[in-house]
């Protein structure tokens, strides 16, 4: 037999309760604005015929026929984003580990060697990406010029598609000051002592950074690895304006583009999604796209979240 | 007992009649908007907002000169004009609940999507209302390309027509005499013109003929051809229609002749912006160009000691009675679904687009083409020996646009994406590549149908 609960415990729990949705209002009112309604909105949308003008008309699954068996870019997004995340992540993890250790080993001129680093992080997207493709620019870029001046050849860079993404990671890597920061602040968190000790027992340059520096970094490197897959994702203004810059084609009112340029090999999942929602007006199929992309993103992110236990180790 | 009956009758009688008499003459003065669809009074004082993609200093002050003009017979109509608006931006305010009255575009792509959407409201009613007959008034091409099946959500507002310029030093350097009128003339004449560096890059190129060269794109040069896109079955009829074959086959021909597409292409990754002083044409990258005839009013201003001379752009050989034709496009300009004020629009649209002084002066200012006969016959741009073979070429019954889609211009692009790949030789079979492109391009069409 279960004793009656007093009214005033009730009142006080209620009181607690209602106290406890207020202070988790906020959030609960953004993730209810800024992710289930789009998110449930996305995916009625895509089972729908909806041009923005007219009210959405239902049709079944045409738009995810569409998208799997019709739509000739899905494949070729696929991929580029793929070699984004397979290649540009890492070496912008690794890069930016290596300018944090060269910062905090630095004995002088460190503050400057970091502000170096740093700045270019701070550069606009959009103006940092036109940099970039002046600059290698095959035909009258210095760096082809300097290139061509060692004998070293022609490259196509942002107008060749076999260069096109590495040069992405070019850019990428130079705007590395992002991660070199949250490095610092985890290498200089590894307790010196552990250094000392390791040195003590004779222990190399190698099994230190191995043995202590690793261990004690590891969830740093996770977050800048999840954090990346989800940028890299996401990736479309880079990627939008080099081929923009690159082609000639600005798309000024009159003109056509087809973004990706050149050969499709900058082309990306968000870029598509723009294209089929605000070029073609197509929001069914655009709403496949980013289902298809929060998807991906879920996926890869959940799968590096079940490895963390083992990326952290036995603590 | 019955006379002042009907004596009363009578009076009742002569009293609606009046009142009748004087409401529709009240509406036929205020240009009251009965069967348009618009509920405002075009008389009464009201403000509209034109969205237009016109973005150069020299063009919009252009148009705030016409919007002047405008109010010296409207003052109660007050007009906000919004540059630089292109279709993606123009479609997110359609559908909003405060967007443009008046809307235009640069590109007739978009019409079918316009129309068929109902985004644009159809102005046959307009028209019928203020006694315009479309066809007495403008130029067949252009009215073809401002409807889709049958409804007429646009009118021309100015046109472009597409041809030939050519440097006249370097040909005079060469020793030719004329522009070429035929496209074996052309490659031949381009490859006379092309110069080469002692390492073997191009140093001035005959043409640009690869599909980035700026307005050398699929849809512009291949109009020689006079291709149909579309067959009488309404599906994608690219490889069935021999001519994109030809156009493909040629094409290739021209670019192995300038030196190879690797070699153009790096050449033309050093041209400076199109629509700058840096021009590849102005500064003397390249001994010829196509480009449209707005082109005439950047060299004046930007390269004024350039001499330069303009032609149609030459026609396949099998086709030579064909020559003078070329790509026709235009500004279609139109009244929003979204105006609350479509009969006062419609007082702009229509000032915009017949007023014969407003039409002439906003193209000589511009350099774009008129748009109605009585422009036609009376711009001052025809005694312009640059601007003149334009209006020719927008006069030439041979001149042909590409086809308004319900899925605006993604056909073009996905054809312009084929093309690319042809050109950079990543196509083995133009047939089999050309019978692809038209199954993607109906897959499209029936994904967008409705």
């Amino acid at each position: 037999m279960t004793a009656a609960v007093p009214p005033a415990l009730r009142a006080q729990r209620r009181r607690r309760t209602a106290r406890t949705v207020a202070f988790l209002s906020p959030w609960l009112i953004g993730f209810a604005v800024f992710f289930a309604y789009p998110l449930g909105a996305t995916v009625y949308y895509s089972f729908t015929r909806y041009d923005l003008i007219n009210p959405p008309e239902w049709v079944g699954l045409q738009n995810w026929r569409y998208v799997f068996r019709d739509y000739p870019y899905l494949d070729k997004a696929l991929r580029n984003t793929l070699w984004l995340v397979a290649i540009m992540v890492p070496v912008r993890v690794l890069f930016g580990l290596g300018v944090g250790m060269i910062a905090v080993r630095l004995r002088r001129g460190a503050n400057l060697f970091r502000t170096l680093c740093y700045l270019p992080f701070l550069a606009p997207p959009v103006a940092a990406t036109i940099g970039f493709v002046f600059l290698l620019n095959p035909a009258t870029g210095p760096f082809d010029q300097f290139l061509a001046g060692l004998g070293l050849g022609d490259v196509g860079w942002f107008n060749d598609p076999q260069w096109a993404k590495p040069a992405l990671t070019v850019l990428a890597v130079w705007g590395v000051g992002d991660l070199m920061v949250i490095f610092v602040a985890a290498l200089v968190d590894v307790p010196r002592e552990q250094y000392e000790a390791a040195q003590l027992d004779g222990a190399g340059a190698w099994q230190r950074f191995r043995y202590v520096t690793w261990p004690a970094i590891t969830p740093i490197v996770l977050f800048a690895v999840v954090t990346g897959v989800i940028q890299t994702m996401q990736y479309y203004t880079q990627a939008m304006v080099a081929g923009k810059v690159a082609s000639g084609i600005v798309g000024a009112p009159g003109q056509s583009f087809e973004p990706g340029y050149p050969d499709g090999s900058t082309l990306t999942l968000p870029q598509l999604v723009y294209e089929e929602g605000f070029s073609t007006f197509d929001t069914g199929a655009a709403s496949v796209l980013s289902l298809i992309l929060f998807g991906i993103a879920m996926t890869v992110t959940a799968l590096l979240m079940r490895r963390r236990a083992g990326l952290l180790g036995d603590d | 007992m019955h006379r002042p009956r009907f004596r009363r009758s009578r009076r009742l009688t002569a009293v609606l009649a009046s009142t009748a008499a004087a409401v529709l003459l009240a509406a036929s003065c205020s240009g009251s908007s009965e069967g348009t669809g618009a509920d405002d009074d075009p008389g009464k004082k009201a403000t509209i907002t034109f969205w237009h993609g016109w973005s150069q200093d020299h063009e919009v002050e252009a148009i705030n000169q016409l919007i002047a003009k405008f109010n010296a017979t409207h003052p109660n109509i007050t007009v906000k004009a919004t540059p630089n608006v292109t279709d993606d931006k123009l479609v997110q305010g359609v559908r909003s609940k405060n967007g443009p009255d008046v809307v235009s575009s640069f590109t007739t792509d978009n019409v079918g999507q316009f129309c068929s959407s109902g985004g644009w409201v159809d102005l046959a009613p307009f028209l019928a209302k203020s006694g315009i007959d479309p066809a007495a008034t403008f130029p067949k091409a252009t009215l073809d390309y401002t409807q889709f099946q049958g409804k007429r959500c646009a009118l021309p507002f100015l046109a472009d027509a597409y041809g030939l310029y050519y440097n006249k030093d370097m040909f005079a350097a060469a020793g030719i005499t004329a522009p070429p009128k035929t496209m074996s003339e052309f490659k031949a004449t381009a490859a006379k013109l092309q110069q080469y560096n002692p390492d073997g890059s191009i140093k001035v190129a005959g043409v640009m003929p690869t599909f980035h060269g700026y307005e050398f794109t699929p849809a512009h040069a291949m109009a020689q051809w006079g291709p149909s896109y579309v067959g009488p079955d309404g599906k994608s009829n690219l490889a069935t229609d021999p001519r994109p074959e030809q156009f493909l086959t040629y094409h290739k021909e021209l670019v192995d002749a300038l030196g190879g597409f690797d070699k153009l292409e790096k050449f033309r990754s050093g041209f400076g912006d199109e629509f700058s002083a840096q021009n590849p044409f102005q500064v003397g990258q390249v001994a010829m160009q196509l480009d449209g005839e707005w082109r005439t009013a950047s060299i004046a201003e930007e390269a004024p000691d350039l001499k330069y001379g303009t032609a149609p752009l030459p026609v396949p050989d099998d086709q030579a009675d064909k020559y003078g034709r070329g790509y026709l496009t235009g500004t279609v300009i139109g009244i929003a679904k979204s105006s609350h004020r479509q009969a006062a629009a419609w007082e702009f649209v229509k000032f915009l687009t017949t007023d014969t002084d407003a039409v002439n002066a906003f193209a000589a200012t511009i350099h774009n083409v008129p748009t109605t006969f009585a422009a036609l016959a009376s711009t001052p741009l025809a005694n312009d020996e640059h601007f003149k073979p334009f209006l020719d070429i927008f006069k030439s019954p041979h001149s042909n646009t590409t086809p308004a889609s319900i899925n605006g211009g993604k056909y073009q692009v996905t054809f312009q994406e084929f093309c690319y790949g042809w050109e950079a030789g990543r196509v083995p079979d133009l047939k089999a590549g050309l019978a692809g492109v038209d199954r993607q391009i109906d897959a499209d069409t029936a994904q967008a149908g409705r």
